[in-house]
């Protein structure tokens, strides 16, 4: 608690109202902690602007969601024609519908981006593992508010894609048709469904969201920033306690955003202008022609940001199953074998494989097929613990955790484009393959990335003025 | 008083008591108070309501057709097989997964339509279209022969659209697909030789 500051009363207006108002409110301490001597490290590159542009397209969503409901209607008989009205009669409907749409996409691109650069320079390892778990907690959080959102227009898309996503918990073992019903709340996705799923866009996931993302600066604040070079830059400070290395994110960073703000804003409003549909990418063709319960669309695939995990989901078949029971065999083998552990932990090892194998073998492919679309994205709140490797940064890995980390990339990319395609055993075949490296890649980590050789990591962090 | 307390270090065990006690009481309060939100999920009693059966008029239906009705908000089919096509049913046991439909038996249909053709009349196929999977409805692949998505000896089914599964036209899954089960046969009776009536059957 502050001692009660008394000011000058020659000060100037402005500076007498912050007075009033800091002896009542934080108010130029939390902009200090948060901006002005918010010191980050000097040598970000262009990865570093994927946060704020997230912040920005979380506003937008935020914004627009608002204006949207002041027009759409939940209701099944009426939601497709309410979408087509806000599209033809509202005036600039049309626009505020697409920024929404568009800023859907948007936001998996930034995220995706900004998860990839935690991925390339470490920042999720010690002590910034809350930082990344919020973050997780956030793609989580956004992946359920963007399924939800998608069933509003009552298109066929939103329909048949709910029915799918909805019908995957009626796969878990006992309780799942139980729990698929309780989602629902109809023996088919109907009225009470969207209802409820517009509840939950409007209100729920949002405040969540919105939590975790203060919880997720908050924690990034009070550890500070990672930088390209790993190097924690705390370690060097001047006669004053501010790091060497550290430039205050006001005003250095706060106008330095403003331009990559601009130039994403650009590219934004250019889609929204021009391509809002994205050739079906980012709004479904289906998705123009109303909801019918009783005719699937030919082909069905879920918006682009969920095909990689969709793709995961597919290649589960009884034949991969046979493929996994082996993996867990030659795991459980290989710990028993060569671990160095007591022979307590190996037997439990032992007892838990044949417990799996057992499960395998009894539950259909489909509910693993769920675990693995699940799995997928569950594993990345583990990556600070998986992650062995001697030094943070690519920069300073081995080249070859580099072309690791790019097979990485395409293989996610290419699952992502299996997802949006129709089954065929060629494609199915490649997913399968693809799903084994994309677990392979996390799962064998606490390994592979402790193989070096690294190079030597710099005190202090790369930069040149320029 | 409190700041004595916390200056001696001493415990007022039996006020600590009654807080243990009281904090349990509240939070049981708690956990019951969110009973009447989770049950809320649940279908209402109009959506219950809603199960009625349905009647279908089969007398317009032509061999090799099919027709589509309402029940319980799914899609039933009713299928018109010819005899070339039932000719083709026995020869593709191997290829199923579960050709005697086995498997969940109570689940997949009623205990009249547990045959060779999965019907009361060796005709009419009465499924509810959706896939066993994910809950798609497969799209009618009743042409023989080579085509996209299927293979080169096929004998007429359905082909989900969404992962792939196939169905012959007693709607049994093909080996190897996502989707474990075979369509369901919903309870159905015929009523008149063109009338029939899905959602209830004589045992009911």
């Amino acid at each position: 608690m502050a001692e009660f500051h008394e000011i000058s009363p020659n000060a100037s207006a402005g500076a007498k109202t912050l007075n009033w108002i800091d002896n009542r409110f934080p108010l130029s301490v939390l902009f200090k902690a948060h901006m002005s001597e918010y010191y980050a490290p000097k040598n970000f590159n262009i990865w570093y602007v994927f946060g704020v542009l997230s912040l920005l397209v979380l506003v937008i969503q935020i914004v627009t969601g608002i204006f949207l409901v002041m027009h759409y209607k939940p209701d099944a008989a009426l939601a497709f024609g309410s979408v087509e009205y806000i599209m033809r009669d509202v005036p600039w409907g049309w626009m505020i519908r697409y920024m929404h749409s568009t800023g859907a996409s948007a936001f998996f691109v930034v995220v995706y981006l900004h998860m990839f650069r935690g991925l390339m320079y470490g920042s999720y390892r010690k002590p910034r593992e809350l930082v990344w778990l919020f973050g997780c907690g956030i793609f989580l959080a956004l992946m359920a508010e963007a399924f939800m959102g998608y069933l509003l227009p009552w298109g066929q898309m939103s329909y048949w894609g709910a029915q799918v996503i909805v019908n995957l918990f009626s796969a878990i073992p006992f309780v799942g048709p139980d729990l698929a019903l309780l989602i629902r709340g109809d023996f088919v996705v109907g009225d009470a469904t969207l209802n409820r799923f517009f509840s939950f866009h409007v209100i729920a996931v949002p405040l969540v969201l919105l939590g975790l993302v203060v919880a997720h600066i908050i924690a990034l604040h009070e550890v500070g920033s990672n930088n390209p070079d790993g190097v924690e830059i705390k370690a060097t400070k001047d006669a004053n306690g501010i790091p060497l290395d550290g430039i205050a994110f006001h005003p250095y960073y706060s106008v330095h955003d403003i331009f990559a703000v601009s130039v994403f804003l650009i590219v934004f409003t250019a889609i929204v202008f021009f391509a809002p549909e994205m050739g079906g990418y980012f709004l479904e063709y289906n998705n123009f022609i109303p909801a019918n319960p009783f005719q699937t669309p030919l082909h069905i695939a879920p918006v682009w940001y969920f095909t990689p995990f969709y793709s995961l989901l597919r290649a589960v078949t009884t034949e991969l199953m046979y493929v996994l029971m082996a993996c867990v065999v030659l795991g459980a083998g290989l710990a028993v074998l060569k671990g160095k552990m007591p022979a307590m932990f190996k037997a439990i090892i032992a007892g838990g494989a044949v417990v799996v194998l057992a499960m395998m073998l009894s539950i259909d492919a489909k509910f693993w097929g769920v675990v693995a679309m699940g799995g997928g994205v569950v594993i990345l709140f583990f990556l600070p613990w998986l992650d062995n490797s001697a030094v943070k940064s690519i920069r300073y890995r081995p080249s070859w955790h580099k072309y690791l980390y790019a097979v990485f990339v395409i293989d996610f990319v290419i699952l992502g484009y299996l997802g949006t395609l129709p089954p065929s055993p060629l494609f199915s075949r490649v997913a399968q393959i693809g799903t084994l490296f994309y677990f392979a890649f996390f799962l064998l980590m606490p390994w592979w990335s402790r193989v070096g050789p690294f190079k030597s990591v710099p005190d202090r962090v790369n930069f040149t003025a320029h | 008083m409190s700041e004595a307390l916390a200056d001696s270090g001493s415990v007022d065990s039996s006020k600590r008591t009654w807080l243990i006690a009281s904090g349990c009481a509240g939070a049981v309060g708690g956990v019951a108070a969110v009973v009447p939100f989770v049950s809320s999920f649940q279908p209402s009693e109009k959506a219950k309501a809603a199960g009625a059966a349905v009647e279908a008029d089969i007398s317009a239906l032509k061999p090799g057709e099919k027709m589509t009705v309402e029940w319980r908000g799914k899609p039933v089919w009713i299928v018109r097989r010819t005899p070339e096509q039932l000719a083709a049913l026995p020869k593709l046991d191997p290829q199923l997964a579960d050709p005697n439909s086995t498997r969940k038996p109570e689940e997949q249909a009623p205990v009249y339509a547990r045959n060779a053709t999965r019907s009361i009349k060796l005709e009419y196929l009465v499924t509810v279209g959706i896939c066993t999977h994910l809950g798609c409805s497969p799209s009618d692949k009743f042409q023989k022969g080579a085509q996209p998505s299927l293979p080169d000896d096929w004998e007429g089914g359905f082909l989900c659209p969404c992962h792939g599964s196939t169905f012959d036209l007693a709607g049994r899954v093909f080996k190897n697909k996502p989707a474990p089960d075979n369509l369901e046969v919903p309870p159905h009776m015929y009523l008149s030789d063109t009338k029939l009536l899905i959602g209830e059957d004589k045992q009911a």
